[in-house]
């Protein structure tokens, strides 16, 4: 058994573009950001220039409460690159307001990790502009 | 058949150039060259014959190098995209003989890592250690837990596979089996319901196609091979946002991610009045095993959530009623580069049309089914070739 932590080595950093600055600026303060649309209420994810579910342009940026639960994962063995420390757990996340988000498991036993599973947000700074949101058991 | 917008096409030259884990003394351009050569010698033809070429760096060499220019030229890399491409253009008059050719060596040198076409830099997916493999299990996995598909399915479907090649002289994992289920699971884990065996390999090879008019078809030195139907679908760029099987949902229930591919066989299928028991060999793309279950759910061969049991009774193997992935296909046939590969899988099926393959030639065969890409990469292409003009 593992206990899954945060990659602490020289892993590849994300790179935002014009339309996601919002997104890491949000998570460099702490906070997981998501795009809400002002007309259907619909939720938003990766960053957009209309909303997924109606096509609106009219999206707000808006902070997540953190909290969802687990709707796929893999456990990674041979890694994408030597940075990487195995295992590390790939996880798609439900989170609570209707959007999924690709991220790492943390804070769990490698071989406990299983669909439906409450989690919340972790965030691990990377860098001053770059901070990572992982998500532990809840 | 009356109006069928490939009735004046036909498939008429084929070639792979040796395939290997590693081609010494080759790059992506130089084996294409080779490829694109092979090709139109296998159709009787000579390069000033290509008035219409699709592809890379090697295809463009082509051009210049034998000054067969000025041509038709398209982009669309390889694959059935350009297969499909090359039929349009030569059914509406742009060229009247297209080559398509790919090939890929000297790409991956850092084997400490994963191949560098598996892990594009995005921002969402790059710190979290994502490549192909992570991506395609979290598909995989979301599909286990809702229908209760096994690893035991899985690992038959790689097993039938690698058998293919293991008596295939042509396949770089030639000799390398006889394998069984137990021996894919036993192999060590790579992400999460894949094992090492369960993943196609990495390689290096060229492969090249020829197509032309079928009235000129008839003169050339091979059977010609007929563009029955086909499509591709797109769920948006693959390997940069979350792989959720649900994706989509704008356009119906059944015509989400998980079931990508669906739509265009639809529209293959319907393109020739055809079905999915009207095919006789599956020549599916098989970056892992899971894929294949999952595209005989999403072409119709079988109901959402059956794929782990239509593939465990033999069905899959060539004897069986839908024979898949003949050569080896990914896993063990070969796996050049980005681009190569994507064309061998309608090369394989062209080749079952043809009756010529050395092995596992599916006896009797008239329609096959080929495709590309998967749920993992948001995209599936799919064709239908036969051996009757449509």
């Amino acid at each position: 058994m593992t206990l899954l932590v945060p990659q602490s080595g020289a892993i590849p950093l994300p790179r935002p573009r014009v339309l996601s600055q919002p997104f890491w600026d949000g998570l460099a303060r702490g906070a997981l950001l998501f795009q809400r649309c002002e007309e259907c209420g619909g939720s938003t994810h990766t960053p957009a220039t209309v909303c997924a579910h109606c096509g609106s342009p009219r999206l707000a940026w808006v902070p997540s409460s953190g909290r969802g639960t687990v709707y796929s994962w893999t456990i990674v063995w041979r890694p994408q690159t030597p940075a990487f420390t195995v295992p590390y757990v790939p996880i798609i996340v439900d989170m609570e307001e209707g959007w999924q988000i690709l991220s790492n498991m943390v804070g769990c036993a490698h071989d406990a990790v299983h669909v439906g599973q409450a989690v919340e947000v972790e965030f691990h700074a990377l860098s001053a502009d770059i901070t990572l949101p992982y998500f532990r058991p809840r | 058949m009356k109006n069928h917008p490939f009735h004046d096409v036909a498939i008429v030259g084929l070639y792979n150039t040796p395939q290997a884990r590693v081609l010494e003394g080759h790059d992506g351009n130089s084996i294409a060259m080779e490829a694109a050569l092979g090709a139109v010698a296998d159709a009787g033809l000579t390069p000033l014959d290509i008035d219409g070429v699709i592809g890379g760096g090697g295809a463009t060499d082509f051009i210049y190098q034998h000054r067969i220019g000025p041509v038709w030229r398209s982009m669309s890399g390889a694959g059935i995209p350009a297969v499909l491409e090359a039929a349009s253009a030569i059914a509406a008059g742009f060229a009247r003989t297209v080559l398509i050719a790919a090939g890929s060596a000297g790409m991956y040198t850092e084997r400490e890592a994963t191949a560098p076409w598996t892990r594009p830099a995005n921002e969402f997916v790059v710190g979290f250690g994502m490549f192909t493999a992570a991506e395609f299990a979290l598909i995989a996995r979301r599909h286990m837990e809702v229908y209760g598909t096994t690893e035991e399915s899985l690992a038959t479907v790689a097993a039938t596979i690698r058998n293919n090649g293991h008596v295939n002289p042509e396949a770089i994992y030639f000799g390398r089996g006889p394998f069984t289920p137990q021996d894919i699971l036993e192999s060590r884990m790579i992400a999460d319901p894949f094992h090492l065996l369960d993943c196609a390999m990495t390689s290096e090879g060229g492969c090249a196609l020829v197509l032309t008019r079928a009235d000129i078809a008839l003169d050339l030195a091979q059977p010609p091979v007929y563009v029955l139907g086909g499509s591709t679908d797109n769920f948006g760029p693959a390997y940069q946002n979350p792989p959720s099987f649900d994706l989509g949902g704008r356009r119906g229930p059944d015509l989400i991610n998980g079931w990508v591919g669906r739509s265009a066989a639809r529209t293959a299928f319907s393109m020739c009045g055809l079905g999915p028991s009207d095919v006789d060999v599956c020549e599916f793309y098989d970056p892992f095993s899971f894929e294949i279950i999952r595209q005989f759910e999403a072409f119709g061969f079988c109901e959402e959530g059956e794929g782990g049991a239509f593939v465990l009774d033999g069905t899959i193997e060539v004897g069986g009623r839908y024979p898949i992935t003949t050569d080896g296909g990914l896993m063990s046939f070969s796996h050049a580069g980005a681009q190569a590969q994507m064309l061998q899988r309608a090369i394989r099926a062209a080749q079952q049309m043809r009756g010529e393959c050395r092995t596992k030639q599916v006896p009797g065969a008239a329609v096959a089914m080929c495709s590309g890409g998967g749920a993992g990469a948001l995209f599936t292409d799919v064709m239908l070739l036969g051996k009757e003009r449509p």
